[in-house]
Protein backbone atom coordinates (compact mmCIF):
# COMPACT_ATOMS: atom_id res chain seq x y z
CA UNK A 1 0.00 0.00 0.00
CA UNK A 2 0.98 3.49 -0.75
CA UNK A 3 1.73 5.74 1.73
CA UNK A 4 -1.02 8.89 2.03
CA UNK A 5 1.81 11.30 1.18
CA UNK A 6 2.83 9.35 -1.91
CA UNK A 7 -1.02 9.04 -2.96
CA UNK A 8 -1.65 11.87 -2.28
CA UNK A 9 1.14 13.21 -5.03
CA UNK A 10 0.12 11.00 -7.61
CA UNK A 11 -2.90 13.33 -9.03
CA UNK A 12 -0.47 16.16 -9.29
CA UNK A 13 2.38 14.03 -10.79
CA UNK A 14 -0.49 12.94 -13.22
CA UNK A 15 -0.83 16.02 -15.01
CA UNK A 16 1.29 19.18 -13.47
CA UNK A 17 3.98 19.38 -15.27
CA UNK A 18 3.13 21.64 -18.35
CA UNK A 19 3.63 19.14 -20.68
CA UNK A 20 1.50 16.51 -19.37
CA UNK A 21 -1.31 19.30 -18.68
CA UNK A 22 -1.31 20.70 -22.08
CA UNK A 23 -1.72 17.14 -23.20
CA UNK A 24 -4.73 16.75 -20.34
CA UNK A 25 -3.75 13.47 -18.44
CA UNK A 26 -5.89 13.09 -15.52
CA UNK A 27 -4.96 10.48 -12.63
CA UNK A 28 -7.46 7.51 -12.90
CA UNK A 29 -6.86 6.05 -9.84
CA UNK A 30 -4.21 3.35 -7.98
CA UNK A 31 -4.59 -0.07 -6.97
CA UNK A 32 -1.84 -2.07 -5.38
CA UNK A 33 0.92 -1.64 -7.91
CA UNK A 34 -1.32 -0.42 -11.08
CA UNK A 35 -1.42 2.84 -11.32
CA UNK A 36 -3.86 4.95 -13.97
CA UNK A 37 -4.37 7.81 -16.02
CA UNK A 38 -6.49 8.51 -19.27
CA UNK A 39 -6.47 11.53 -22.10
CA UNK A 40 -9.90 12.97 -23.02
CA UNK A 41 -9.92 12.73 -26.97
CA UNK A 42 -9.56 15.85 -28.40
CA UNK A 43 -8.78 16.77 -32.34
CA UNK A 44 -5.32 17.72 -32.23
CA UNK A 45 -4.11 14.99 -30.38
CA UNK A 46 -5.26 12.98 -33.53
CA UNK A 47 -2.61 10.90 -35.56
CA UNK A 48 -4.82 10.64 -38.54
CA UNK A 49 -7.16 12.58 -39.99
CA UNK A 50 -8.84 10.11 -42.05
CA UNK A 51 -9.86 7.77 -39.17
CA UNK A 52 -10.02 10.32 -35.90
CA UNK A 53 -7.48 7.93 -34.35
CA UNK A 54 -5.19 9.55 -31.31
CA UNK A 55 -1.41 9.57 -32.76
CA UNK A 56 1.12 7.09 -31.80
CA UNK A 57 3.44 9.76 -30.07
CA UNK A 58 0.82 10.41 -27.96
CA UNK A 59 -0.03 6.98 -26.72
CA UNK A 60 4.01 6.96 -26.35
CA UNK A 61 3.70 9.91 -23.85
CA UNK A 62 0.81 8.40 -22.24
CA UNK A 63 2.86 4.82 -21.59
CA UNK A 64 6.13 6.67 -21.01
CA UNK A 65 4.65 8.64 -17.88
CA UNK A 66 2.18 6.21 -16.35
CA UNK A 67 5.28 4.26 -16.22
CA UNK A 68 7.20 6.94 -13.89
CA UNK A 69 4.06 6.89 -11.62
CA UNK A 70 4.64 3.59 -11.20
CA UNK A 71 7.84 3.22 -10.04
CA UNK A 72 7.35 5.89 -7.99
CA UNK A 73 3.94 3.60 -6.60
CA UNK A 74 6.70 0.94 -6.24
CA UNK A 75 9.24 3.20 -4.38
CA UNK A 76 6.13 4.34 -1.95
CA UNK A 77 8.20 7.63 -2.72
CA UNK A 78 9.02 10.66 -4.97
CA UNK A 79 12.41 10.29 -6.52
CA UNK A 80 14.25 12.02 -9.93
CA UNK A 81 13.61 9.76 -12.18
CA UNK A 82 14.61 9.22 -16.16
CA UNK A 83 13.23 6.75 -18.90
CA UNK A 84 16.20 4.95 -20.07
CA UNK A 85 14.66 3.11 -22.98
CA UNK A 86 10.89 2.34 -24.21
CA UNK A 87 9.51 -0.29 -26.14
CA UNK A 88 5.64 0.17 -27.30
CA UNK A 89 3.73 -2.48 -29.48
CA UNK A 90 0.59 -1.49 -31.19
CA UNK A 91 -1.90 -3.51 -31.13
CA UNK A 92 -4.69 -2.20 -32.68
CA UNK A 93 -5.54 0.78 -33.92
CA UNK A 94 -7.87 3.39 -30.93
CA UNK A 95 -11.05 3.37 -31.18
CA UNK A 96 -11.83 7.08 -33.21
CA UNK A 97 -13.10 9.74 -30.52
CA UNK A 98 -12.39 8.15 -27.44
CA UNK A 99 -10.81 8.66 -24.52
CA UNK A 100 -7.94 6.70 -23.90
CA UNK A 101 -6.79 4.85 -20.65
CA UNK A 102 -2.97 3.86 -19.93
CA UNK A 103 -2.57 1.49 -17.27
CA UNK A 104 1.25 0.27 -15.54
CA UNK A 105 3.41 -1.88 -13.06
CA UNK A 106 6.35 -1.89 -12.14
CA UNK A 107 7.13 -5.53 -11.59
CA UNK A 108 10.90 -5.26 -10.53
CA UNK A 109 12.74 -2.65 -8.70
CA UNK A 110 16.67 -3.38 -8.05
CA UNK A 111 19.12 -0.47 -6.38
CA UNK A 112 19.39 1.69 -9.79
CA UNK A 113 16.45 0.43 -12.42
CA UNK A 114 13.00 0.43 -12.29
CA UNK A 115 11.28 -2.49 -14.91
CA UNK A 116 7.74 -1.42 -15.88
CA UNK A 117 4.99 -2.83 -18.20
CA UNK A 118 2.27 -0.63 -19.34
CA UNK A 119 -0.41 -0.62 -21.66
CA UNK A 120 -3.08 1.80 -23.70
CA UNK A 121 -6.61 0.76 -23.19
CA UNK A 122 -10.46 2.25 -23.78
CA UNK A 123 -12.25 0.31 -21.64
CA UNK A 124 -11.00 -3.19 -21.19
CA UNK A 125 -6.69 -3.59 -20.09
CA UNK A 126 -6.85 -6.96 -21.41
CA UNK A 127 -8.01 -5.71 -24.80
CA UNK A 128 -5.10 -2.93 -25.42
CA UNK A 129 -4.47 -0.45 -28.08
CA UNK A 130 -0.36 -1.12 -27.18
CA UNK A 131 1.70 -2.14 -24.88
CA UNK A 132 5.09 -1.19 -23.78
CA UNK A 133 8.18 -2.31 -21.98
CA UNK A 134 10.26 0.28 -20.28
CA UNK A 135 12.80 1.07 -17.81
CA UNK A 136 13.83 3.92 -15.68
CA UNK A 137 16.88 5.13 -14.02
CA UNK A 138 16.44 6.17 -10.39
CA UNK A 139 17.62 9.29 -8.85
CA UNK A 140 18.97 10.13 -12.26
CA UNK A 141 19.63 13.40 -11.33
CA UNK A 142 23.31 12.60 -10.30
CA UNK A 143 23.34 14.94 -7.71
CA UNK A 144 22.23 18.06 -10.55
CA UNK A 145 20.70 21.17 -9.01
CA UNK A 146 17.88 22.42 -9.94
CA UNK A 147 18.56 24.66 -13.23
CA UNK A 148 21.18 22.61 -14.40
CA UNK A 149 19.75 22.46 -17.71
CA UNK A 150 19.62 25.76 -18.53
CA UNK A 151 23.34 26.34 -18.27
CA UNK A 152 25.35 27.01 -20.83
CA UNK A 153 26.04 23.12 -22.76
CA UNK A 154 24.07 21.97 -20.20
CA UNK A 155 24.71 18.51 -20.38
CA UNK A 156 28.21 16.92 -20.19
CA UNK B 1 4.55 19.29 -48.20
CA UNK B 2 5.45 16.41 -45.90
CA UNK B 3 2.72 14.50 -44.49
CA UNK B 4 3.26 15.86 -40.87
CA UNK B 5 0.95 18.75 -42.58
CA UNK B 6 -1.90 15.88 -42.52
CA UNK B 7 -1.39 15.44 -39.17
CA UNK B 8 -3.25 17.38 -35.98
CA UNK B 9 -0.80 15.75 -33.56
CA UNK B 10 2.59 17.56 -35.04
CA UNK B 11 0.82 20.88 -35.68
CA UNK B 12 -0.36 20.66 -31.94
CA UNK B 13 3.49 20.03 -31.24
CA UNK B 14 4.61 22.83 -33.61
CA UNK B 15 6.64 20.67 -35.39
CA UNK B 16 8.36 22.50 -38.74
CA UNK B 17 10.15 20.33 -41.88
CA UNK B 18 13.00 21.07 -44.17
CA UNK B 19 14.72 18.96 -46.77
CA UNK B 20 18.79 18.72 -46.39
CA UNK B 21 20.12 16.21 -48.99
CA UNK B 22 17.19 14.62 -49.82
CA UNK B 23 16.54 13.14 -46.27
CA UNK B 24 13.62 15.32 -44.33
CA UNK B 25 15.19 17.09 -41.05
CA UNK B 26 12.12 17.69 -38.39
CA UNK B 27 12.36 20.52 -35.49
CA UNK B 28 10.25 20.35 -32.47
CA UNK B 29 10.27 24.32 -31.17
CA UNK B 30 10.61 24.44 -27.64
CA UNK B 31 7.95 25.80 -25.60
CA UNK B 32 7.59 25.87 -22.12
CA UNK B 33 4.33 23.31 -22.82
CA UNK B 34 7.00 20.51 -23.61
CA UNK B 35 8.33 20.71 -20.15
CA UNK B 36 8.46 17.42 -18.51
CA UNK B 37 10.64 18.08 -15.23
CA UNK B 38 10.30 21.47 -14.51
CA UNK B 39 13.46 21.49 -11.99
CA UNK B 40 16.21 20.69 -14.57
CA UNK B 41 14.10 21.75 -16.67
CA UNK B 42 14.03 19.05 -18.80
CA UNK B 43 11.66 18.21 -22.27
CA UNK B 44 9.23 15.83 -21.74
CA UNK B 45 10.49 12.75 -22.85
CA UNK B 46 7.13 11.51 -24.80
CA UNK B 47 7.25 14.55 -26.49
CA UNK B 48 10.62 13.65 -28.08
CA UNK B 49 9.91 10.32 -28.76
CA UNK B 50 6.45 11.80 -30.89
CA UNK B 51 9.30 14.11 -32.37
CA UNK B 52 11.15 10.86 -33.39
CA UNK B 53 8.28 8.87 -34.60
CA UNK B 54 6.31 11.50 -36.52
CA UNK B 55 9.55 11.99 -38.44
CA UNK B 56 9.86 8.13 -39.33
CA UNK B 57 6.00 8.57 -40.51
CA UNK B 58 7.23 11.06 -42.49
CA UNK B 59 10.11 9.67 -43.89
CA UNK B 60 8.44 6.85 -44.89
CA UNK B 61 5.58 9.23 -46.34
CA UNK B 62 7.93 10.75 -48.47
CA UNK B 63 9.38 7.81 -49.73
CA UNK B 64 6.50 6.11 -50.50
CA UNK B 65 3.91 8.79 -51.53
CA UNK B 66 1.61 6.90 -53.09
CA UNK B 67 0.06 5.15 -49.95
CA UNK B 68 -1.68 5.80 -47.07
CA UNK B 69 0.39 7.16 -43.66
CA UNK B 70 2.33 4.30 -42.39
CA UNK B 71 0.89 2.82 -39.19
CA UNK B 72 3.37 1.44 -36.76
CA UNK B 73 3.97 -1.72 -35.45
CA UNK B 74 6.51 -1.02 -33.08
CA UNK B 75 9.36 1.67 -31.92
CA UNK B 76 11.55 1.47 -29.86
CA UNK B 77 13.69 4.99 -27.77
CA UNK B 78 16.48 5.09 -25.99
CA UNK B 79 17.32 8.28 -24.12
CA UNK B 80 20.52 9.19 -24.54
CA UNK B 81 20.36 12.19 -22.87
CA UNK B 82 18.48 14.85 -21.07
CA UNK B 83 16.63 17.33 -23.05
CA UNK B 84 17.62 21.00 -22.20
CA UNK B 85 14.56 23.74 -22.81
CA UNK B 86 15.28 24.78 -26.50
CA UNK B 87 14.76 23.25 -29.83
CA UNK B 88 14.96 19.42 -31.08
CA UNK B 89 15.93 18.61 -34.32
CA UNK B 90 15.53 14.55 -36.03
CA UNK B 91 15.91 12.51 -39.10
CA UNK B 92 15.03 9.36 -40.11
CA UNK B 93 16.22 7.06 -42.56
CA UNK B 94 14.60 3.47 -43.95
CA UNK B 95 16.85 0.81 -42.90
CA UNK B 96 15.58 -2.23 -44.95
CA UNK B 97 12.13 -1.73 -47.11
CA UNK B 98 10.16 -5.33 -47.67
CA UNK B 99 6.95 -5.27 -49.47
CA UNK B 100 5.15 -4.92 -46.40
CA UNK B 101 7.04 -3.87 -43.71
CA UNK B 102 9.70 -0.61 -43.55
CA UNK B 103 12.63 -1.08 -40.64
CA UNK B 104 13.46 2.53 -39.70
CA UNK B 105 15.94 4.17 -37.86
CA UNK B 106 15.72 8.28 -36.55
CA UNK B 107 17.93 10.24 -33.97
CA UNK B 108 16.91 13.00 -32.33
CA UNK B 109 19.72 16.23 -30.91
CA UNK B 110 19.57 19.31 -29.77
CA UNK B 111 23.36 21.36 -30.64
CA UNK B 112 25.38 18.74 -32.07
CA UNK B 113 23.85 15.85 -34.64
CA UNK B 114 26.88 13.29 -33.49
CA UNK B 115 25.55 14.03 -29.84
CA UNK B 116 22.03 12.47 -29.96
CA UNK B 117 19.67 12.86 -27.17
CA UNK B 118 17.38 10.03 -28.04
CA UNK B 119 17.17 7.29 -30.85
CA UNK B 120 14.55 5.76 -32.53
CA UNK B 121 14.28 2.05 -34.13
CA UNK B 122 10.45 0.90 -35.57
CA UNK B 123 8.73 -0.82 -37.71
CA UNK B 124 5.92 0.61 -39.55
CA UNK B 125 3.37 -1.38 -42.00
CA UNK B 126 3.05 0.33 -45.04
CA UNK B 127 -0.45 0.65 -45.54
CA UNK B 128 -1.94 0.36 -49.22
Amino acid sequence: MSTPSLTDLLPQLASGAAHTHALGFVFAGVEGRKVRIRVPWRQNLVGDPETGVLAGGLVTTMLDHVGGLAVWTALDAFRPLATLDLRVDYMRAAEPRRDLCAEAECFRLTHSIGFVRAWAFEDDPSDPVAASQAAYMLDSDGGRKAGHNRREGGEP
Amino acid sequence: MTALDRIPYAAFLGLTSRRVDGQLVVTLPFADSLIGNPMLPALHGGATAALLEMTAVAQVAATWPETRLPKPINVSVAYLRSGRPQDVHARARIGKAGRRVVHVLAKAWQDDPDQPIATLTAHFLLAT
